[in-house]
């Protein structure tokens, strides 16, 4: 299992911002080790939000994205105490679901 | 030519496969688009997302710093004011597969996400937009890096 994920929400105006901080490797499956043998692709595919239980956003990844990816991203009508969860999955079918409390 | 029984299998055999891969996620929408990520060109990219031709719009706009040090982390945005927006990408012109990320915008969301990108190179990063009604309308900007993020 990978490391938490960093989550914080603030409520500004009607909606919140959502910052999030994940801990991933991202490797593009196009570097060489020390040896000149590839390192293979290891990188998050799918992200996705949810407010209160209701999804709000999913995002398709490349290996692209740096490694330990940031996202920021605003929800709509989220208050104080409302709950984000924030889930993704990589290419080797592991995944991580962590949730925060907007403040 | 081929029967329905015949058809109907197939598909059954198919979607086993993607099953067992782990490539067929609850949410068919959620299902992560291969093609498009290994297109080579920003108008290849859009076509496999199944968007028009690409058009630049001042209702897109795409966020960064006009030098980057280090390629490997690049902090980059892409926002859009158009009404109608289904989804944001994001695409780095001269990277090995040209498509970053891809945003799928709901009515709870704003159509403004950031992130960071690794950059091989100097190069251009495009905002695109896929609107309802299938139009693709993009938004360009230049980012210098003095120290490409893809190397050992």
């Amino acid at each position: 299992m990978a490391d938490p994920m960093r989550i914080r929400a603030q409520v500004a105006g009607d909606k919140a911002t959502v910052r999030v901080l994940m801990s991933h490797e991202m490797e593009t499956g196009l570097r060489r080790d020390g040896a000149g043998a590839l390192i293979p692709a290891w990188f998050i595919q799918e992200v996705s939000a949810a407010h209160n239980g209701k999804t709000v956003l999913n995002a398709q990844w490349g290996p692209s994205v740096a490694k330990n990816p940031f996202m920021q991203f605003s929800v709509r009508g989220a208050k104080a105490g409302d709950k984000i969860t924030v889930m993704w999955k990589d290419n080797k079918g592991d995944s991580r679901t962590d949730e925060a409390t907007v403040s | 030519m081929q029967t329905r029984r015949e058809m109907l299998h197939h598909s059954a055999a198919v979607a086993a496969l993607l099953a067992g891969t782990g490539l067929l996620p609850t949410a068919a929408q959620a299902a992560w688009n291969k093609s498009a990520f290994e297109a080579k060109t920003l108008a290849e990219c859009v076509k496999a997302l199944g968007g028009g031709v690409p058009a630049e719009s001042k209702d897109v706009s795409v966020t960064g710093p006009d030098i980057a040090e280090n390629g490997a982390v690049v902090p980059v945005g892409c926002a859009s004011t158009a009404p109608g927006v289904k989804r944001l990408l994001l695409l780095v012109e001269k990277n090995p597969s040209v498509l970053a990320a891809v945003f799928d915008v709901t009515d709870s969301v704003d159509a403004n996400f950031n992130t960071r990108v690794k950059m091989g190179q100097s190069s251009n990063v495009y905002a695109v937009a896929l609107m309802n009604d299938g139009r693709a309308l993009y938004a360009v900007k230049e980012i210098k890096v003095t120290l490409g993020g893809c190397g050992g």
